[in-house]
């Protein structure tokens, strides 16, 4: 018996030791490269490696740089008018049609649903050419709502689903006896339903926002101007040319991009992931 | 209820009226219906007229005079116009099907409503779905099916960098380019190795994502670890950051001269484990930069797995371990019989996408090594995924249109038609409620 009690408490202790050895392993693996990259946002310029290196000076110069010599405060701003542009839109349709799809029941329904979890899948790419043409044909090259109207469709079919997912978890039951209240379409849904919703509405938003700040292939595409840039094809600008890079620049760029972006996502994590378990899952 | 016989409609004659549209509706006495039908048929008519039937001639013969046409505007025309030409298709049928369905009512009910507003209340009710879909159908037409159309037509023609409008016309060559690909044997080549890669990379840097995303989900939820809140976060620190910033970041951190894995991580391992590893050529061996590119994903994606099998984890009843427990399964058992079957069952669709969401990848690729060291011919770099080389066709300093939009064809068919056998194998449809 006294055998048996010992080596139940070594294979707990064994248990105990490699979760938090794994645990501990793969959080270090996680913030070394993200430290790297903080770090040499506060290094001067003048650094020979991309490395952790928590001895040499720090400094701000980066940041100042960044703003009067760089074009990065237009990028910035740019990428935030896409974004804000992208999420009101974004949001506002996908809203609409996740309701919808969840609450009427219609001709042509299931095939719809069907077609937008086929057309998700139709790489960007597929569309390149006819982008640019359209573009050139609207004399859209190089503007901004031209972009925001890519995103806006481009995220339409997936986030309907995840939409429609999480409008499905609210009974109908409530939306029935609004009805037989008297309650009209726009009231049972304005009054009654969206407010329940609320969650996954702040992750829609959330997602649609950081679209555009991580897009880089359509942006790279049809933006020229070096003025009228995105924060992700400008900072790619600083390492792009091998015999000339600006590490330094580049990461206090990317801290900059990175913090706000962060901080939403920390403060509607615990919305997302009940979102995502409920909408992207079928559980 | 009697029902007047004078007010009898007949549904034959009611769907034949209608081929002209609007005719049907006046007479089942919707005369507000049929004018507005009559309407949009005019409408029509005279767009045909006017730019219907010209756009279409321009798309079949792309353009006779160079400098003069243009041929690819008269392609775009020509796939807006088809796409008009569908919706009313698509009216057309919804007029006959409406006159039809009304002159049944007629007999069925002997009334119908035949003032303006009450067929409005009726439209606005039955009507409100589509309505509600509407802006979404619009912009995906727009950006979506409109584009993929033209990408459809441009693999039938020779759009390339010898063709380039207005100086030139472009012309229909049918299946020319998809010939190509297989029997120029510089592009099977390339093809073969670009794609071959695809699918190693989707398939190591997709499956490393999973189960590191299982596995972390599995250790991270064991009630006795504290700080589990801290750990969360850090975990999920690579999903928050925008993608694009961590893999330029990589990309600095793994260069073979200054980077921190050659200067700083692997001098530690060796001091550390008395090895003696010599400075890894991450960018300029295409091994070593496809194990990189493998690492990074593996990296980026697992926090999305974890959060989502968190949630399946704390989902699963209590009592079914239970039940296990006093089978006599042991922790093994338990994992295979019980986790691992929830987790799948509940998780595959997401993990579906996860697969699609790699094999078209390109930031990754592009951002990190831009598709490098090397190539492999026809512009595609050694760790070229075919999107990424895709991308090169088009805006290299020889554009390759056609072709590009013709290997664009063959991988969405490939794609979607893997994920449909995967979702339904997986029953992801899941039954009509779920629809």
């Amino acid at each position: 018996m006294g055998e048996f009690m010992k080596s139940q408490k070594f294979a707990r202790f064994c248990n105990r030791f490699f979760t938090y050895a794994f645990l501990l392993l793969l959080s270090l693996i996680i913030i070394y490269p993200l430290l790297i990259t903080v770090s040499t946002a506060f290094r001067e310029a003048n650094i020979v490696s991309f490395q952790l290196d928590l001895h040499s000076n720090w400094t701000l110069d980066n940041f100042r740089e960044l703003f009067t010599n760089t074009l990065y405060k237009n990028w910035y701003i740019n990428t935030l008018i896409i974004a804000v542009a992208t999420m009101v839109l974004q949001v506002v349709i996908v809203t609409l049609a996740g309701y919808t799809y969840s609450r009427y029941r219609f001709k042509g329904r299931k095939y719809s649903l069907v077609f937008f979890l086929i057309i998700q899948m139709v790489p960007t790419m597929a569309a390149l050419t006819a982008f640019y043409v359209l573009a050139n044909i609207l004399n859209a090259l190089d503007t901004y709502w031209f972009l925001t109207l890519l995103y806006v469709g481009g995220g339409i079919p997936m986030n309907t689903w995840l939409m429609k997912g999480y409008f499905d978890t609210v009974p109908r039951d409530l939306d029935e006896s609004a009805r037989i209240d008297g309650a009209g379409h726009l009231r049972v849904f304005w009054q009654i339903v969206l407010p329940l919703v609320k969650p996954m509405l702040a992750v829609q938003a959330l997602w649609a926002f950081m679209g555009p700040f991580g897009d880089f292939l359509l942006a790279k595409f049809l933006l020229r101007t070096p003025e009228h840039l995105t924060v992700a094809v400008g900072l790619q600008q600083f390492i792009s040319n091998p015999t000339d890079q600006k590490v330094t620049l580049f990461a206090a760029g990317a801290f900059l991009a990175a913090l706000p972006i962060c901080i939403l996502f920390f403060f509607l994590q615990k919305n997302f992931v009940s979102g995502l378990t409920s909408g992207g899952t079928k559980g | 209820m009697e029902i007047d016989q004078n007010k009898l409609k007949n549904v034959r004659k009611a769907g034949l009226y209608s081929l002209i549209p609007g005719l049907g509706q006046f007479y089942n006495k919707q005369p507000f219906k049929g004018v507005i039908f009559i309407a949009i048929f005019l409408l029509f008519v005279f767009q045909m007229a006017i730019a219907g039937i010209p756009a279409l001639t321009g798309f079949i013969t792309l353009g006779t005079t160079p400098r003069v046409d243009h041929s690819l505007f008269l392609l775009i025309k020509g796939s807006l116009q088809i796409i008009v030409i569908l919706l009313f298709f698509v009216f057309y049928f919804l007029n006959i099907y409406d006159a039809r369905r009304v002159a049944t009512i007629w007999n069925v009910k002997g009334k119908a409503n035949t003032t303006a507003k009450a067929i409005l209340k009726n439209a606005w009710d039955s009507g409100f779905p589509y309505l509600l879909t509407i802006p979404a159908y619009l912009a995906m037409t727009f950006v979506i099916i409109f584009p993929v159309l033209v990408t459809l037509f441009t693999a039938f023609t020779n759009y390339d960098f010898y063709h380039i409008p207005p100086f030139k016309l472009i012309d229909w060559v049918g299946l020319k380019n998809f010939l190509n690909i297989f029997s120029l044997s510089s592009y099977r080549e390339t093809f073969t190795s670009v794609f071959s890669w695809t699918i190693i990379w989707t398939l190591c840097a997709t499956t490393g994502q999973i189960v590191l995303g299982i596995l972390t989900a599995i250790v991270a939820n064991q009630d006795f670890i504290k700080g589990r809140r801290l750990f969360r976060i850090i975990f999920l620190l690579p999903w928050a950051i925008p993608a694009f910033i961590t893999i330029m970041s990589f990309s600095n951190i793994f260069n073979d001269s200054i980077g921190a894995i050659n200067t700083q991580v692997i001098p530690a391992i060796n001091h550390l484990l008395f090895t003696d590893i010599p400075a890894i050529s991450w960018k300029t061996d295409p091994f070593w930069t496809k194990v990189a590119l493998i690492i990074i994903q593996t990296w980026l994606g697992f926090p999305y797995i974890f959060v989502m099998v968190t949630g399946v984890l704390q989902s699963i009843p209590g009592d079914l371990y239970e039940a296990a427990r006093i089978d006599g399964a042991n922790f093994w058992q338990k994992f295979w019989r019980i986790t691992l079957p929830m987790i799948l069952f509940a998780t595959a669709p997401v993990l579906i996408t996860q697969y699609t969401f790699n094999f078209n990848n390109f930031s990754i690729i592009y951002l990190f090594n831009n598709g490098g060291p090397g190539s492999v011919g026809s512009g595609a770099g050694s760790t070229d995924i075919l999107i990424s080389w895709i991308y090169k066709l088009t805006t290299g300093t020889s554009p390759q249109y056609a072709m590009a939009a013709a290997i664009t064809l063959m991988i969405s068919f490939i794609v979607i038609g893997v994920s449909l056998i995967a979702f339904k194998k997986t029953n992801a449809f899941g039954n009509e409620e779920m629809m």
